[in-house]
């Protein structure tokens, strides 16, 4: 009897882990796609037409065992890059994603300069 | 040394920071998916309102070119380009085929009874998600594709004279 009642419950945590794992998955895609209607709203956030039916597409496509990836792959052959609000890193999104860090060693360059300036003096 | 130094700083940034909001100011930040050209249509399955039958990609390759529009009885500004899909029809031998968005069939009946039809083949799409594989996000809007189902162009919006004109001119090269 001690047995069934923890092999039941073990069922029950893993089961629950797997609907949470499954629902966090879902609104993290929701949260990544703009809402092409919308002003600055994610699909998450809107109850547009447009995102409505997106995350019924979604929704399908998760089903259909697709992953986070291929979703994402979809929408952007059909819609374009802008409908992922995380740009995918490719040769063309090179530029974007190597600013950031250009420019924070660059600052971090200038900073030295000017403390070793004043140390100098 | 120390003086150029300075002055990069001093022009430089502000001067960075300007380019980047004249640059900025000057990009129309309305996306649309009209540049998207030159993708090619999946597989698709569609099923005809009046005879139930079913319509696939491949029957898109027996024309030349093929227009899909997306439109609905209850979408104003598709009846404002409903008369370029009767000329379309008329002068060229271009096939249409129609989409409808998320509509009543007795409607959509109806309002082609009152303005001709100008489809070969109409296809339903009661939830919309059909018309998201084929990556529409408002209607009208029209994909005109060659027969190896590569996206010529796209048409946000109703079709007008421009547009219309474009389109004979495309569709008559051959």
């Amino acid at each position: 009897m001690k047995k069934i009642i923890l092999l039941f419950t073990i069922f029950l945590t893993f089961s629950n882990l797997i609907l949470k794992s499954e629902n966090i998955n879902e609104i993290k895609i929701f949260k990544n796609i703009r809402c092409l209607i919308c002003q600055g709203q994610s699909i998450a956030d809107s109850n547009s037409d447009f995102a409505q039916t997106i995350k019924l597409v979604v929704k399908d496509q998760i089903l259909e065992g697709k992953s986070e990836k291929e979703i994402y792959n979809f929408l952007i052959d059909k819609y374009g890059e802008w409908i992922v609000y995380k740009p995918t890193t490719n040769p063309q999104n090179f530029i974007l994603w190597l600013t950031p860090y250009a420019i924070l060693f660059i600052g971090g360059f200038i900073i030295l300069v000017i403390v070793k300036k004043r140390e100098k003096h | 040394m120390n003086i150029k130094f300075n002055y990069i700083i001093l022009f430089g940034i502000p001067g960075f920071i300007l380019l980047i909001f004249f640059l900025g100011l000057n990009t129309n930040n309305k996306y649309d998916t009209r540049e998207l050209v030159g993708n090619q249509i999946n597989n698709f399955k569609l099923i005809d309102i009046y005879e139930n039958k079913t319509i696939t990609n491949l029957d898109l390759k027996e024309n030349n070119f093929t227009l899909i529009n997306f439109w609905a009885s209850w979408c104003s500004p598709c009846r404002a380009e409903h008369k370029y899909l009767m000329d379309l029809k008329s002068q060229t031998d271009l096939r249409i085929v129609g989409i409808n968005f998320k509509d009543k069939e007795i409607n959509a009946k109806n309002y082609l009874k009152e303005l001709n039809n100008p489809y070969y083949f109409l296809a339903k799409d009661i939830n919309g998600k059909i018309s998201i594989k084929f990556g529409i996000y408002g209607i009208p809007e029209s994909i005109l594709v060659d027969r190896n189902l590569k996206i010529i162009k796209k048409y946000i919006g109703p079709i007008n004279e421009k547009d219309f004109n474009e389109i004979i001119k495309i569709v008559t090269k051959l």
